[in-house]
């Protein structure tokens, strides 16, 4: 019955071809099958976000999707986002910002926060807040996550002004 | 915690979900967007000897205005549905709540049929078809049926979807001039599921709300229309659809409010509520002033 | 590392050239950390690794009548199936006592449980198998006969003589009893104007680290070590520890502690499961790892905070507080925990209640009590929070009393700040704290008259809001009084070892722990000042206890202020040896030269004498043209450990801003300040965001969190979806000032501050929103969490 099957997908641009157990859920196996250990898992049930993994272009929660769902799909972790530096100036934001204390959360705090800086404009820090308001984060209280997106709106702004 | 074993089909069509359906019997279950089905899973809280997923039928995805109707594809994801102009323009009540369910990522890979066939009694989705009086288009083995939003929520997780059936669309009547609405829940914080939460609809005419129907989400086994309340709007008398609902409404304890906080809260969302639907009534005649 | 944001430092001893003390230096981890580069230990896969899943009791008190295992050995995957008692033969029990707690008792504790569960989510069987879910897929499979024993929950009923008792060899279920009675209570409260009683209840809430708790243990026949990849604060604690219950010698454990995702006090006990895991690879001989997963992290991770304290203050019209009493009741599940006691946190409510005032009279009672729920222990903040709310709840009641501001109350009683040193009612003594300035400094910033006109002004239209105050003391730098002295090998002393490599960068390797509050950026801050180069030039090494000098990890805010200091001195010792290395190789006076920014210069001046590479070069590779009879020695240790003080207190005061929704019961926090003092500020940035992440996590204690169980030991919303964190939308921003008050007992002057914000947060609310409600007579809250509900029933309306 739960008979493994292959899955074909791109991860990080390159073409990952795996045979895997149905149950077997996306972060679990950019985890375990990949070694790509930046995304984590929090809680296993959707709420955390620290597993938030781009699908098709598109957050997801990589705890919520299963990896054969993924056969034909394009997924991006933090390792890729990072080597392509396509959030070169989120990460340097939150550097600069301390925005993360033990960063368990971070992965998925910048994949989520590069969502809503993709839509362009100037989200104010409620609205932030609110595209922040599933993914968990113990260490910092968020204020300075806040911040540091802020911080990178207003620079993706005026360097397109 | 990881799901205990299960195998996994791939449904190619409705026609194909169906007979998985058939094939498989009481051990399947459909998988949709997968926000609430795989968090259970991952607990272990069921355990389906397969799942069929819904995900690759193009033909269960997509927003259209139609016969009068605002039809939403089941495999439609909430984020399509929030970004969607018909939606906006034709059922406002829907692209109000969006917002409220879940978080960017849940509505990234959610999917309205997912909601309407799982119909958590505090869910915002469940509640506004209610309020809307749409209908839900149910596909099995004899063909597609209609089932009225009245008639589709039976009791806690049980709606009018059989089975060996396929929910494959919602259908909202469209917004009229005349139309109003106004939704409201109290969510412990953002995203959360509502300790309470009210989604309403109802007709402008002249300075009074006629057709009111208010659909209570978080308060019952199902989302739970407050008939007597609504006679009462209907009536033009708030304070006496406010005490209506002692009668409309007993809900239950549960972990984030104890039944007399949600009847309390209850109140307070029909005040507001009729309040957001009045502001709307005057807005509508301040825009034909202008 | 770019500098981001710079405070001048007065500083006298500190003002090196080119020094980062007072700078905010980014943390050298964060390019890991946001790359997802880093290793937590859930990370961590090693050859022939199995891993564990353990079979929890689902009775919160049962006899273990059998376990049969055979459906589960058999099934797919699984390499063994494991009792309490197979397991017994290899780890030995413990009992979490402490010498200095008199009188506290408890019963051994096993490493997966054998005879009898005490609660719910004990582990009674494990698992190992190849994967997580094959192991978890063969607990299914294990069959348990429990008997079913009564279960005591009720702290109020523990004690009485109809209860059973969870220990019978103990003779009753009472942990641990401190009284004080200091003054004259009852002669102060009959001469006060105003005496106001009240009940404080706290809910048990728990840490929800983002990472649970992790291990990966290696138990290496062939060369008899054990290596444990753990998540842990104190990794030499918890190698003493493996040894003692393992059999083994000391130096036959090394425990290595990379990233840790959040630890926050959880992560600093002793976990049966976690040493169970760790028997286990001793018992099969191969790696084997265990990670926490969410649902058991809520029945298993320590809880906290579960207290009932009724308490009392008398006041007088000229708003002198004449008293404080307090009777202070807790349950803390059905062990006390290894090996820092689960008495510890009422013996601080104790200790701090009444702290930041200086009034004589003083009376105390605390009871712990054992039941069948989850352990409780020690969680960031330790006592703090329930004695801020306790103290300021208090004090509040008192000023609402006498009709008085709450500043104006607090500026009467609070210790003035020209009486240092001084000492407590209840026996602490404070080196130097600032309470008024750091009040002052606080209505400054928040500008206090205007939030008050403001507030009036929206009172008539039917908006209310509420301003609240906390002032706290906070407990830092312990030294051996906090748990040597009661026989723990818990390390209040820290070490650094600081070496100059062959390239003239150098590497320090301190004993304390990262876990991300930045002590890493701080020791690099400390020895690149102390010794004179850059910081890029600075490597450390932490959590690694074959690497590191023996140390007592990250507890108590001691990382900076024990660690710290540590690692300036062994940056200011191995200044003094490079310099007589240079002054041999350049025929100079040592104390004629200085380094400054990682080059010899003569002393006062930037006038280059010699490179530190050029001295490292010559040092280590040729050695033979140094003067003969010349050693240099490029490498050195320095220990610190406070000694004048047993603590070093710190002291502020937070304000919140919150409004209600008197229909609702909601309450939205609008504004959040914090004025501190922690002496030194070694890096502003990580000192103000250490403020606002405790702030936070006490304003989750206030308003949301809550281990919510019936009356039969089950947790009911064990999972994050019912257990409220806070989340960013309903957090509000925060501001954060300091007062600098630094210690004398180190050179730095640094104290701690990892804990102020959580201290403070939970009282703060608690009086603004009784400020907000006033008006309309509504009963004070003193219940925690501030639900809806709870508002709506203080006002009445449900």
């Amino acid at each position: 019955m739960s008979r493994q099957l292959d899955i074909a997908l791109t991860v990080n641009g390159e073409r990952v071809s795996e045979r895997v157990e149905p149950r077997l859920n996306l972060v679990d196996f950019l985890r375990d099958t990949l070694g790509l250990t930046g995304s984590h898992v929090g809680c296993e049930h959707g709420v955390c976000g620290a597993c938030t993994v781009r699908v098709n272009g598109t957050i997801v929660r990589g705890c919520l999707m299963l990896a054969v769902q993924c056969d034909g799909a394009r997924v991006e972790t933090i390792e890729g986002v990072s080597d392509s530096g396509a959030i070169a100036d989120l990460q340097e934001a939150f550097t600069r910002r301390n925005a993360l204390q033990c960063g368990y959360c971070t992965p998925g705090m910048l994949l989520t926060a590069q969502e809503l800086l993709a839509r362009g404009g100037l989200p104010t820090r409620e609205e932030i807040r609110e595209h922040i308001s599933g993914n968990y984060c113990r260490c910092t209280g968020y204020h300075a996550i806040v911040d540091a997106i802020e911080a990178v709106a207003q620079q993706r702004n005026g360097s397109k002004a | 915690m990881k799901p205990a074993p299960f195998a996994y089909a791939k449904a190619r069509s409705v026609e194909d979900a169906l007979r998985l359906l058939r094939e498989h019997g009481e051990g399947a279950r459909l998988l949709a967007g997968g926000q609430s089905l795989i968090a259970t899973l991952n607990m272990r809280l069921s355990s389906p000897a397969i799942l069929i997923d819904l995900n690759e039928i193009a033909a269960l995805s997509g927003i259209a205005l139609r016969d009068g109707d605002v039809v939403i594809g089941a495999m439609t994801r909430h984020a399509e549905v929030q970004q969607s102009d018909i939606v906006a323009s034709h059922a406002p009540l829907v692209a109000a709540a969006m917002p409220h369910v879940g978080h960017a990522a849940i509505r990234n890979r959610g999917t309205i049929g997912g909601s309407i066939a799982f119909a958590d009694p505090a869910a915002e989705l469940p509640a506004c078809l209610l309020a809307l009086g749409g209908r839900v288009e149910i596909a099995g083995a004899t063909g597609t049926r209609m089932v009225a939003a009245d008639d589709y929520f039976r009791g806690l997780y049980e709606t009018a979807v059989g089975a060996d059936e396929v929910l494959t669309a919602i259908r909202l009547p469209a917004a009229t001039p005349a139309s109003r609405f106004g939704f409201l829940e109290f969510p412990r914080r953002h995203g959360d599921y509502a300790m309470a939460g009210l989604a309403a609809t109802a007709r402008a005419d002249g300075a009074s709300l006629k057709d009111v129907r208010l659909a209570y989400f978080g308060v019952g086994m199902t989302p739970v229309r407050a008939r007597k309340a609504e006679a009462a709007l209907a009536g033009g008398d708030v304070e006496a659809a406010v005490t209506a609902l002692v009668s409309d409404l007993d809900p239950p304890d549960d972990i984030q409010a104890s039944g007399a906080v949600k009847r309390h809260l209850a109140g307070v969302l029909l005040r507001r509520v009729t309040a957001q639907m009045d502001a709307r009534i005057e807005s509508a005649h301040d825009g034909g002033k202008a | 590392m770019k500098i981001v944001a710079d405070t001048p430092s007065p500083l006298t001893a500190l003002d090196r050239p080119n020094s980062y003390i007072g700078r905010a230096v980014p943390r050298p981890n964060l390019g890991r950390l946001t790359q997802g580069r880093a290793q937590f230990v859930s990370d961590v896969t090693l050859p022939r690794m199995a891993h564990v899943a353990y079979l929890r009791s689902p009775h919160a008190h049962a006899r273990i009548v059998a376990i049969g295992k055979s459906k589960a050995e058999h099934a797919k995957g699984v390499i063994a199936v494991v009792t309490g008692a197979d397991l017994a033969k290899v780890i030995t029990p413990w009992v979490g006592v402490l010498s200095h707690l008199k009188g506290i008792k408890s019963a051994p504790q096993h490493a997966i449980a054998v005879e009898r569960a005490c609660w719910a989510g004990e582990a009674v069987c494990a698992v190992v198998a190849r994967t997580r879910a094959e192991a978890e897929d063969a607990c299914e499979l294990i069959d348990v006969a429990y008997e079913e024993l009564p279960a005591v929950t009720d702290p109020e009923t523990a004690l009485d003589p109809q209860t059973p008792v969870i220990h019978p060899e103990l003779g009753d279920n009472l942990t641990f009893e401190r009284t004080l009675d200091a003054g004259e209570v009852d002669k102060a409260l009959a001469s006060s104007d105003a005496v106001i009683e009240t009940t404080f209840l706290f809910g048990r809430h728990t840490g929800v680290c983002n990472e649970p708790r992790a291990v990966v243990a290696d138990w290496n026949a062939g060369e008899e070590r054990l290596t444990v990849y753990h998540g842990t604060q104190a990794p030499h604690m918890m190698m003493n520890l493996f040894a003692k219950h393992l059999d083994l010698e000391e130096h036959q454990v090394r425990v290595v502690t990379r990233d840790v995702g959040g630890s926050f006090g959880i992560k600093v006990h002793t976990y049966a499961d976690e040493m169970a895991t760790v028997a286990l690879s001793k018992l099969l001989r191969r790696p084997v790892k265990f990670v926490a997963d969410r649902i058991e992290s809520f029945v298993s991770d320590i809880h906290a905070r579960d207290h009932r304290v009724h308490a009392k203050i008398g006041v007088k019209k000229d708003g002198t507080i004449t008293a404080f009493v307090i009777d202070d009741l807790t349950g803390i599940g059905p062990y006390s925990v290894y090996p820092r006691t689960s008495g510890i946190e009422a013996n601080q409510v104790v200790n701090l209640t009444g702290g930041p005032y200086a009034c004589p009279n003083y009376r105390a009672r605390a009871r712990v009590v054992f039941q069948n729920k989850n352990v409780m222990c020690q969680y960031r903040a330790v006592g703090h929070p329930i004695a801020t709310a306790v103290t300021e709840g208090l004090v509040d009641l008192a000023a609402n009393a006498i009709a008085m501001d709450p500043l104006d109350i607090r500026r009467k009683n609070l210790y003035p700040d020209d009486a240092y040193p001084a000492t407590a009612a209840s026996g602490l003594r404070f080196e130097k704290l600032s309470h008024h300035a750091s009040l002052e400094k606080i209505a400054d910033m928040m500008d206090y008259k205007a939030l008050r006109a403001e507030q009036e002004r929206l009172r008539k239209r039917g908006i209310y809001r509420g301003i609240g105050f906390a002032s706290f003391i906070e407990v830092t730098n312990p030294s051996a009084a906090f748990y040597g002295v009661g026989g723990a090998r818990i390390s209040s002393q820290d070490g650094a070892t600081v070496r100059l490599d062959a390239t003239g960068a150098v590497f320090i390797h301190s004993g304390v722990t990262e876990q991300g509050q930045g002590a890493e950026a701080v020791l690099a801050q400390c020895v690149a000042s102390a010794f004179g180069v850059p910081i890029e030039r600075v490597r450390v090494v932490t959590g690694d206890t074959d690497n590191v000098p023996y140390g007592g990890g990250t507890w108590a805010s001691r990382a900076a202020g024990i660690g710290g200091e540590a690692a300036w001195q062994a940056g200011k010792a191995l200044r003094q040896n490079v310099l007589a290395a240079a002054a041999s190789i350049l025929q100079a006076q040592a104390d004629a030269l200085d380094i400054v920014g990682g080059i010899v210069v003569d002393k006062g001046t930037t006038r280059e004498r010699i490179t530190l590479d050029e001295v490292a070069r010559i040092c280590y590779f040729r050695p033979d043209t140094l003067p003969p009879g010349f050693q240099a020695e490029l490498m050195v240790t320095r220990h610190y450990v406070p000694r004048a003080w047993p603590f070093a207190f710190t002291n502020g005061i937070q304000a919140s801003h919150l409004e209600v929704d008197t229909e609702t019961g909601f309450i939205t926090l609008l504004r959040h300040w914090c004025v501190e003092d922690c002496g030194t500020v070694i890096n502003p940035q990580l000192v103000d965001e250490q403020i606002r992440g405790g702030i936070v996590q006490g304003l989750g204690a206030a308003l949301f969190e809550h281990c919510l169980y019936d009356e039969r030991g089950q947790m009911l919303n064990g999972n994050m979806a019912d257990y409220l964190v806070p989340m960013a939308v309903e957090m509000p921003d925060m501001e954060v000032g300091h007062v600098v008050s630094p210690t004398a007992d180190s050179e730095l002057g640094a104290k701690g501050a990892g804990e102020a914000g959580t201290a403070g947060a939970p009282a703060c609310v608690m009086n603004a929103i009784n400020d907000a409600l006033r008006p309309l007579g509504a009963k004070p809250l003193t219940e925690m969490p501030f639900t809806p509900g709870r508002v709506l029933a203080a006002l009445g309306r449900v």
